[in-house]
């Protein structure tokens, strides 16, 4: 990545080791972070339903982004079957409590816990495999999982799909959009903060480490094999945290939803929010997911001025979306936060920035 | 100059071939406690070669490398930190896209104890507490390398010599007892190579690290080396002193070519004209 200064403003003084290792880069962007998540608290007094919808669907897509980035952007591993793993979350957690009986709210963090340990066996090629020959590999887990959901009808419902339940969470169903997205909230809060943790401390930076120079990163001790298969582990227990989230928020899960198409969104997702960045993560899947949307509204309007394009509406909407997506990677191919690092750079060395 | 008899590194009768190429035949040497110990030879020696033996990145197919009574050869890469053995590579070998403080806690990685799970909890559990204690740590090295300017600049962004300081940081952090130095001076100018003297004279004297170093620029190498050993063509031609090295008739023969001929051939010349 390219280098973007970074200022402090005048009197953040950092006197103690703690300070400097602080998850934000100055007390102004934390306080706004914590007001952030503040107001949200009171977003579904405020929207409705669609909006409230919305924003859990980004934070579902936001999470298995995040377990993509880990695995991208932290370790530079690329895989293709990501949502496999985040369909593997959704039905391990309907089966789990369909099987098993324990609490939905258990459920789900438990399905991220079954998606870790079969994102591992899929991730043993990792250890010896790199670039496009791993993409291949991963390929090969798409399509066996996929498979597998379809044939499986103990454990996915076949063809059916299965049921998920409504999660209950202190005798309270949380059966509306308003009340899951608290739910939603906790995890994306949780994963986010897991994550921003992970990358400050020891194998976060190990990681990096086997992404940047593997061959120095094992002179410093680091066992490639062991975190290259533990990249893929963490990596899936985000998708199959978001995957679980998901299953129980539609309260039925069907194969038809985790094809290779999906898989390529979460990708989309980090490379357009930015590959390494945990806020990126976050930035990517509500561009991925609200870009369509935006499309749609523009080519509608465009229909009403120009009656010709009527018939044509989707299909303007789909090569538009893909325009968009295009253009943004010529123009900003380190992502959004790339963007917006760039914007608060710029603002602080006023007048003086480049 | 220490004279304990202390072996840290023993190397036997290695052999390390290619194919048909035998990049090593027959090395032995040994490295005391506490010296500083150059390997030199024209390119293509094997003097790489012979570290990246020390360090496991490649196996000899005969022999062995005795380090504090243990054998080396078998044992994997990422075993040697833990072992004490540091090492920096000829072509810059940093992180780049990482801080240089993030570069050098890499190098406590095997003395951290904190692991996923606990280091993405971090408040609870002590990761915190560890990371910080490391920091302090971490904090000293760039102290003794005086890099504290660019600390928080990512390792790629920095200049050459700065970024070999770097890496002499990150194998540092490991708190290794044995160092080894690929070129550590390569492509300095001379007051850079003065520091960078200076830097592996330190860490020789105050932290007590034994060096093995890889070093063309021959006026560094008879300054700060105890021992020389001179490799040529896979073979070694000569250890001991560093003058008794310069003065070897085999050492002036590999570097200076076939000086008999070339009396010759100026003798000839003579007679043609």
């Amino acid at each position: 990545m390219s280098h973007v200064p970074h200022p402090r403003p005048c009197g953040d003084f950092r006197t103690t080791y703690s300070d400097d290792t602080s998850l934000f880069r100055t007390k102004v962007e934390g306080y706004a972070v914590y007001l952030g998540i503040f107001a949200l608290l009171f977003a579904p007094l405020v929207f409705n339903d669609f909006y409230i919808s919305q924003m859990i669907l980004i934070g579902i897509y936001a999470i298995a982004a995040l377990g993509l980035n880990v695995l991208v952007g932290f370790t530079g591993q690329i895989s293709l079957g990501h949502s496999a793993f985040f369909g593997f979350g959704a039905f391990a957690s309907a089966w789990l409590n369909n099987t098993t009986g324990i609490p939905v709210f258990i459920c789900i963090p438990l399905a991220g816990l079954m998606t870790t340990a079969i994102g591992m066996i899929f991730g043993i090629p990792a250890a010896r495999l790199k670039g496009l020959y791993l993409a291949i590999a991963t390929l090969a887990s798409q399509f066996i999982l996929q498979d597998f959901f379809s044939r499986a009808d103990w454990f996915s419902g076949g063809a059916y799909g299965s049921a998920a339940e409504v999660v209950n969470f202190l005798g309270i169903d949380l059966d509306t959009d308003q009340k899951y997205f608290y739910l939603v909230l906790f995890w994306v809060v949780v994963s986010f903060l897991a994550v921003s943790n992970l990358r400050r401390s020891r194998d976060g930076r190990a990681l990096v480490a086997v992404r940047d120079h593997y061959l120095s990163a094992e002179i410093m001790g680091i066992n490639l094999t062991r975190y290259r298969i533990m990249s893929f582990g963490v990596s899936s227990f985000f998708a199959g945290l978001g995957g679980a989230l998901y299953a129980h928020y539609l309260q039925y899960v069907s194969v038809e939803g985790f094809t290779i198409l999906l898989s390529i969104q979460f990708l989309a997702m980090i490379i357009i929010g930015g590959l390494g960045s945990v806020s990126g993560s976050l930035l990517g899947a509500i561009f991925i997911l609200l870009l369509p949307q935006f499309m749609e509204e523009i080519a509608s309007s465009a229909a009403v001025v120009f009656e010709g394009i009527e018939q044509s509406k989707a299909y303007i909407k789909e090569m538009s979306v893909g325009a968009v997506i295009i253009l943004f990677l010529i123009f900003e191919p380190e992502g959004l936060i790339h963007r917006w690092r760039l914007i608060r750079a710029s603002w602080k060395l006023y007048p003086f920035s480049h | 100059m220490v004279q304990s008899g202390d072996m840290l590194l023993e190397a036997n009768g290695i052999n390390l071939r290619f194919g048909g190429i035998r990049a090593l035949t027959d090395v032995s040497f040994s490295v005391r406690k506490g010296e500083v110990f150059s390997i030199i030879g024209p390119n293509g020696a094997g003097k790489t070669s012979m570290l990246n033996c020390i360090s496991g990145r490649y196996k000899p197919q005969e022999g062995e490398i005795i380090y504090r009574g243990k054998n080396l050869i078998g044992r994997s890469i990422n075993d040697r930190a833990a072992m004490g053995i540091g090492r920096t590579f000829q072509n810059l070998a940093l992180f780049s896209h990482m801080s240089v403080l993030d570069n050098i806690m890499v190098g406590r990685h095997h003395l951290l104890k904190n692991n996923f799970f606990t280091g993405m909890l971090y408040w609870i559990g002590g990761a915190r507490k560890e990371e910080l204690s490391h920091r302090r740590d971490v904090e000293d090295i760039i102290d003794f390398l005086e890099i504290q300017h660019v600390r928080n600049e990512p390792a790629g962004t920095l200049s050459y010599g700065l970024r070999k300081r770097v890496e002499l940081a990150r194998a540092i952090a490991i708190n290794p007892d044995l160092i080894l130095l690929d070129e550590p001076m390569a492509g300095m100018n001379l007051e850079e190579k003065e520091d960078m003297a200076r830097y592996i004279l330190d860490l020789n004297e105050e932290l007590g690290v034994t060096v093995v170093m890889i070093e063309h620029d021959m006026g560094v190498v008879m300054d700060i080396s105890n021992r020389v050993m001179v490799l040529d063509f896979g073979k070694k031609i000569a250890e001991g002193l560093p003058d008794e090295v310069m003065e070897n008739e085999h050492v002036k023969h590999a570097y200076l070519g076939e000086e008999d001929d070339l009396l010759h051939d100026e003798e000839a010349e003579a007679v043609a004209l």
